[in-house]
């Protein structure tokens, strides 16, 4: 099932106004934009690119971070993070592309953290979605949508870039 | 001696015990899951979360010096607890066997054992009396293997020459009592070289190795032509009970690694050595040293390897 009230063309343009707006309220001074793997940073290049950042954009493989590897074991497609190597004191604007129990953003949080320490961190998703267990919020976000428990949204790209939504089986 | 003991019902690492039986996908996935270790040296605190919590035992009943830190570096930068244990051959010196050792250390709630021990078989014996939530890593098990060895030198020969299907690999030295030898050439065969050859005197080498898929070569100017990867060994003294050799300058003479040798090869040729070397033995100190070498960046390379085999080995622990 495609979602009709969700067309990626309004979510992109609705997250980069929120962005730019956060950027003026935050007083962020050469952000650091960074994409969390993989739909993040499919999500991040198209700001990255709209909100003209020169620096490249950072790119964070959390895999190592998750927080249930004693279940799930470890992706073996991990691939290694690309961050600059100075982020003590950055602007960073942290790009995700579905925002649900906020334990991604958890991990990467403790990644980039072992990268240095940022000045201030501002959160950016695509969809923001109900059903978080931690206490994290995204600062900026496409829209903010409510599901059932078993639905899922799966983003895929990064050409064409479309989102869908799932109906997974609910383990009983 | 293959097993299955290795592996979970799901085909993923349980223990490392031994190249044998492994199949070539899941050490092409050590290598990649290796390569995002080493890519994370750019982090200023050089340690991800992955076995925060856990606790691993590096029990060396034989002297080490390199493999044992790079397992005691990589258990910590994988966050784990880490007790490293010297015993030298002693745990028996108060009478304790084998086993009760083992059995006092897991009551101390253990989950990872490295194990270094003279007799080979040692590392799969512990795997087969230890509880099955615990892993059994092998750090060298008398001549029998040394499979993180054997997998950091494929990562290294990877790293620099990106395809194993072209390379054309020559090991030298002492193979005879070499646990280092039998891994690598398992790797070797494993990923697909196209050809391995072993160098040494009649000597120093097992009965019937051709048939584990190598080359034989009793000279080394005729051994050492074309090839891409040269593997030198360190002559093994302590565990010469014979004379097997006349003199160590005579070994040097016929089957030293020089720099008028060394040019017989190609000339893109990585010279590796799995350390400690015996400078003027089997290896002159300019090749050593010289731009060939790739001897430091195999210890490096130890770090990230054996980070990624304790990752692969712990992860689902608990629910099998």
């Amino acid at each position: 099932m495609t979602l009709n009230y969700l067309q990626i063309p309004d979510l992109l343009n609705n997250l980069e106004a929120a962005l730019r707006r956060s950027i003026v309220e935050r007083k962020l001074t050469s952000p650091l934009m960074i994409g969390i793997r993989t739909g993040g940073v499919w999500i991040a290049e198209h700001m990255h690119q709209r909100l003209n950042i020169e620096e490249a954009l950072g790119l964070l493989d959390i895999s190592f971070y998750r927080d249930d590897f004693s279940r799930i074991g470890v992706n073996p497609n991990v691939k290694p993070s690309q961050l600059p190597p100075n982020i003590e004191g950055r602007d960073i604007i942290l790009i995700d592309d579905v925002f649900y129990t906020g334990r991604t953003i958890r991990a990467a949080l403790n990644e980039i953290f072992d990268y240095g320490r940022p000045k201030q961190v501002v959160l950016a998703v695509l969809i923001k979605r109900d059903g978080k267990q931690i206490p994290i919020n995204p600062d900026c976000a496409g829209a903010s949508i409510i599901l059932n428990a078993d639905q899922r949204l799966k983003l895929t790209g990064p050409e064409p870039l479309t989102i869908e939504l799932q109906t997974i089986e609910v383990a009983a | 001696m293959p097993d299955d003991l290795q592996l979970n019902q799901e085909g993923k690492l349980r223990h490392f015990l031994t190249i044998e039986g492994l199949d070539k996908s899941l050490l092409t996935e050590i290598l990649d899951m290796a390569e995002s270790f080493v890519g994370m040296s750019g982090q200023k605190v050089k340690k991800v979360p992955l076995l925060r919590g856990k606790t691993i035992v590096n029990l060396f009943f034989e002297n080490s010096t390199r493999t044992r830190t790079t397992f005691e570096l990589a258990a910590k930068r994988l966050s784990a607890d880490v007790l490293s244990m010297s015993i030298a051959t002693s745990s028996t010196s108060k009478g304790e066997s084998l086993l009760d050792t083992i059995r006092n250390l897991q009551a101390m709630h253990v989950d990872m054992f490295v194990v270094r021990h003279a007799v080979s078989g040692a590392a799969h014996f512990i795997a087969q009396h230890t509880a099955p939530h615990i892993s059994v890593i092998n750090a060298g098990d008398g001549q029998h293997a040394h499979p993180t060895q054997a997998m950091l030198d494929m990562f290294t020969i990877r790293q620099i020459k990106k395809d194993f299907s072209n390379l054309r690999v020559a090991i030298i030295g002492d193979i005879l009592h070499s646990r280092v030898a039998r891994s690598q050439i398992q790797a070797l065969n494993t990923l697909g070289v196209a050809e391995i050859r072993v160098i040494a005197p009649k000597t120093l080498l097992p009965a019937h190795v051709e048939t584990l898929g190598v080359r034989v070569f009793h000279n080394l100017t005729e051994g050492l032509k074309d090839m891409d990867v040269i593997a030198m060994l360190r002559l093994q003294k302590e565990r010469m009970s014979s004379a097997l050799l006349p003199s160590e300058s005579e070994y040097f003479k016929c089957f030293g690694l020089t720099e008028d040798k060394l040019k017989i090869a190609k000339p893109d040729a990585i010279v590796m050595h799995p350390g400690p070397i015996n400078r003027g033995v089997e290896i002159d100190s300019k090749v050593a040293d010289g731009p060939q070498s790739v001897i430091l960046k195999q210890v490096s390379n130890g770090i990230a390897i054996r980070m990624a085999i304790m990752a692969m080995a712990m992860q689902k622990q608990g629910l099998a």
